[in-house]
């Protein structure tokens, strides 16, 4: 309790330590915004809800850090997780994903629990369970003297996320499949009557959430480290995030991803680093309440 | 006739199996304990459909509450958690029984009255939210526990080991186990023909409905919860006795073992159904052990292709296949020769 209380007053004595959390949060958030748009895309399109969504980012990360170990730049990871997981991706939707879409809901969470739960052991047993990352030789900028400092690979991390977030945006708006999403994510049947395969549409969504995910590993493990068993945790900030900005509303998911991040900082920074975990949960519990209590003001329940 | 032979084998071999098969009395303890959860976890889950993934709180709240209340009779907690090797804390036999009789039943008691609290918030979530949302509840009380210095923090807590003859132990944790599987077993086949199963019945074929039909909605479904909640929290108290020492996060708030778990053995025998979750059970069980012994450092992805299978292939369960192959047995009638031969 002292502890917390003299964290506490340290933030208020020196406000610059708060500049210093938002900044390291924002940078961490950028990648969970990643990960959780590819979940809204595929809650918003396919109504499935992906619990392996963490997994995926945690598999992106190892297929990045396992090339870097054998010589390749790791700048060159992020493209290559990013068609790798693809491949991965349409494989486990041509497995799992398109039986369970026409089920209810708690079908296709209960698979890809079950998807989560078979990817993170399979990595645990190809890699161990060590944790890992990729460290890059970058230098390190500091400000005011020296309470701030932001690693350089850091930011080339949040401006790969921005390249590919804004690539993604930009093929959902003008290419031709990206219309055919948002199409199908509207109504499934009136797309297939005007002639969209929607199965072909299901498995490229799917694919390209894995893909971002996968993408957003990599850039993980050079920002971060990752380790088999950190994917839950990813999968419920990403549920987070989207539970609170809810679907289909892009600029709330970023912000939404940028703001967790910095909660989740914060919360480290009062309550210790044991408590980050749990932070992210109770994030999640306080979302839904908050949203609970919205539903409940227009005599709705959330679902 | 045959029906009272088949219950009076089973009787019989609840109650001589761990003479039957003395090497695997710790194996039919579990067993039992899989039962137990299923059981409690059908009773929402699948009975009145709020699938929770976070019914593995309850079983770890009661191994801390059983272990808490058991310790704090003779000792003060926080010593006694926090000692090392040089105060060795000895429990005399009345101790030791009086701490888990009390201890067993208040992890029940708590157990049920926290799920009336949490279910006041979560059950405004309907459906994927009440899973993730109950899921969260689990994962975030591991942390926290495990985050608890004075209920041991990281490292659990270690209780004593049964006071006499250790074969005897086992065989006592096995009826305790039975004991609490039969009796849920029972009650939930009387809840179900009542009044209150109709309700919750109700409840999950359509909420709105229900409620407009006049079914206090939000009491029906506190009490169910309340009382699934009271039978895992009581597994749990016996669990924390039969395990001697547990931590937070493998053992107590274990979210990807038995937590999913029991949710695999009710889907696998059948979801809404009485002997579903029973027959679930012991079948995953046997798996379970199966690729545990044979599939050294496989044996969880194969777990997880079963869960997946399951989910995906095998969705009305066994009971529901078996209600397909042989309605009969179901109390179905089934016309004979609903075509007549046009020679007739």
């Amino acid at each position: 309790m002292d502890q917390i209380l003299s964290n506490i007053s340290l933030l208020l004595e020196f406000p610059i330590v708060n500049l210093k959390i938002v900044i390291d949060g924002i940078m961490i958030g950028a990648l969970f915004a990643l990960s959780a748009y590819g979940l809204a895309l595929v809650w918003g399109v396919m109504n499935v809800k992906n619990l392996a969504q963490g997994d995926f980012v945690i598999a992106g990360g190892y297929i990045a850090w396992w090339l870097a170990k054998n010589g390749v730049h790791p700048l060159l990871g992020v493209p290559a997780a990013f068609i790798v997981m693809w491949g991965i991706g349409w494989g486990i939707y041509r497995l799992v994903i398109c039986r369970v879409i026409e089920r209810d809901l708690f079908t296709s969470l209960l698979a890809t629990f079950g998807l989560a739960i078979i990817i993170a052991q399979i990595l645990n047993l190809i890699f161990g369970s060590d944790t890992q990352s990729i460290a890059l030789d970058y230098p390190t900028l500091y400000f005011a003297d020296g309470f701030i400092d932001v690693p350089i690979a850091k930011l080339l991390g949040v401006l790969m996320a921005t390249v590919l977030a804004a690539g993604v945006i930009t093929f959902m708006k003008v290419g031709r499949m990206g219309q055919a999403i948002r199409a199908t994510a509207q109504d499934a049947r009136a797309a297939r009557v005007l002639g969209i395969n929607t199965d072909k549409v299901y498995s490229f969504t799917f694919s390209l959430n894995a893909a971002i995910c996968g993408a957003a590993g990599a850039i993980v493990v050079m920002v971060w480290v990752i380790q088999p068993f950190y994917g839950i945790t990813h999968s419920i900030r990403s549920f987070v995030i989207v539970t609170a900005a809810g679907l289909g509303n892009l600029p709330g998911v970023i912000a939404a991803g940028l703001g967790i991040g910095a909660l989740e900082q914060y919360g480290a920074h009062i309550f210790g680093i044991g408590y980050q975990q749990a932070v992210a949960v109770l994030l999640l519990l306080l979302v839904l309440l908050i949203r609970v209590q919205q539903q409940k003001r227009v005599r709705k329940s959330l679902q | 006739m045959k029906r009272l032979a088949f219950y009076a084998f089973l009787i019989f071999f609840t109650l001589a199996a761990p003479f039957l098969l003395p090497d695997y009395k710790t194996q039919l303890a579990t067993l039992w304990l899989m039962i137990i959860v299923a059981i409690a976890w059908d009773m929402t889950g699948g009975q009145m459909g709020y699938n929770s993934l976070g019914n593995i709180f309850f079983y770890g709240t009661g191994m801390y509450v059983a272990a808490l209340i058991a310790i704090a009779i003779p000792f003060d907690v926080g010593e006694y958690t926090n000692a090392f090797s040089d105060k060795i804390y000895k429990f005399t036999d009345t101790e030791y029984f009086l701490g888990a009789f009390v201890g067993i039943l208040g992890a029940g008691v708590f157990c049920a009255i926290s799920a009336l609290v949490i279910g006041y918030i979560t059950f405004g979530l309907r459906g994927p939210y009440f899973a993730i949302g109950t899921l969260g509840v689990a994962i975030a009380a591991g942390e926290l526990v495990s985050n608890w210095e004075w209920a041991g923090g990281g490292q659990g807590i270690s209780l004593p080991v049964f006071p006499y003859d250790l074969e005897l132990g086992k065989i006592m944790f096995y009826y305790m186990f039975a004991g609490t599987g039969v009796v849920l077993f029972l009650f939930a086949r009387w809840l179900y023909k009542t009044r209150f199963g109709a309700a919750i019945n109700a409840i999950r074929d359509d909420e709105e409905k229900a409620e407009a039909m006049g079914i206090h909605t939000l009491r029906y479904k506190l009490t169910a919860w309340s009382m699934s909640a009271f039978f895992v929290g009581v597994a749990g108290g016996i669990s924390a006795f039969q395990l001697i020492h547990f931590e937070p996060l493998e053992t107590a708030y274990q979210t990807i073992n038995l937590g999913i778990f029991m949710v695999v053995c009710v889907l696998l025998g059948g979801k809404g159904t009485l002997w579903g979750p029973v027959i679930g059970a012991i079948l995953f069980h046997l798996f379970k052990e199966v690729t545990w012994n044979y599939l050294l450092g496989w044996q969880w992805v194969a777990l997880g292709v079963l869960i997946v299978v399951t989910v995906v292939y095998f969705k009305d369960g066994i009971t529901g296949w078996l209600k397909l192959v042989r309605p009969e047995w179901f109390g179905i009638r089934v016309e004979a020769k609903s075509q007549r031969s046009p020679a007739s």
